[in-house]
């Protein structure tokens, strides 16, 4: 084993992808559930109840990590698109089209527990405010993703088209992340930002960035996970239409 | 805090537990549909794979 090097450039083919994937996945499920538990005990048993909302701002800890996984991940998609485009790379268009259920899924966590914090801190369940609707667009952005992949029967052709998309609609990420700086939006401005100190106790935002960062291994272990399925499901049609060589 | 208290979440709890609930359940729908959609792959894999 000592004795010649790994040949990394294997594992950005396809075939020997997955194995590689499955043993990766067990290193980041495991760390997040127990990120999620450390995070839950804090958010819902240690955590006092806020001085004006009392204990529903608790939804806070499953909120804001689902809203920044949301935007994350279609940033990662977005790279992974841009790479498949650039370099005609069939793993990287994979790599987008594992992750989008789950950027979806955390979109619609986002909207759920929104409009559920919503109604007792605002009165309302929605507004169409810049922020709210901005990430609405993001689901529909997810959506439309998932429908034009569904659309098209030619998985490269797909993955083409899906990579457009993708990269178009990136011009809604600093949208949604600037709308309550540049608009005058009912939801309120960042509790967290990488300029000035947070404003919300230690406690609360310990809670929030152990959900967060679990939320962010749990992306990276279901995609890791999902990629396998789909490198085998493309692999299985190629043989079935594609050249005698393709199945061997 | 009692667990009357911690379930009823100042009276909030159907804001609460519904942001809640929903999510644990989605997660654990999407995890269980992953799981049998790789595991239906890896089987038709083995049993296509050397056949063709």
């Amino acid at each position: 084993m000592s004795a010649h090097s790994v040949n990394w450039f294997r594992f950005a083919s396809p075939a020997s992808f997955p194995p590689l994937a499955r043993a990766l996945v067990p290193w980041f499920a495991i760390p997040s559930a127990l990120l999620a538990a450390a995070g839950l005990y804090l958010g819902l048993i240690v955590a006092p109840a806020d001085a004006q909302q009392g204990e529903v701002y608790r939804i806070i800890f499953i909120h804001v990590a689902a809203a920044w996984m949301s935007m994350f991940i279609y940033m990662v998609m977005a790279f992974w698109s841009a790479v498949s485009l650039m370099f005609n790379a069939r793993l990287a268009a994979m790599m987008a089209q594992a992750l989008a259920p789950t950027g979806a899924l955390f979109t619609f966590i986002a909207l759920w527990t929104g409009s559920l914090w919503g109604k007792p801190a605002w009165g309302t369940y929605w507004a169409w405010d810049a922020r709210m609707t901005s990430e609405l667009i993001l689901l529909f952005l997810y959506f439309g993703y998932l429908a034009l992949r569904n659309a098209i029967a030619d998985a490269r052709r797909a993955d083409r088209a899906c990579s457009v998309l993708v990269l178009v609609g990136v011009v809604n990420i600093p949208v949604i992340y600037f709308s309550v700086q540049w608009w005058n939006t009912l939801h309120q401005g960042a509790t967290v930002s990488l300029t000035a100190a947070p404003r919300m106790a230690a406690i609360m935002l310990t809670a929030m960035l152990l959900m967060t960062l679990a939320a962010w291994l749990y992306t990276i272990a279901i995609s890791l996970v999902r990629v396998q399925a789909i490198v085998l499901e493309r692999e299985r049609s190629v043989s079935w239409t594609g050249p005698a060589e393709a199945s061997q | 805090m009692s667990l009357g208290d911690f379930f009823a979440m100042g009276g909030k709890a159907f804001y609460v537990w519904g942001a809640y609930g929903v999510t644990a359940l989605l997660i654990i729908v999407e995890v269980l549909a992953v799981s049998a959609r790789v595991r239906n792959a890896r089987g038709a894999a083995e049993s296509g794979g050397g056949s063709r």
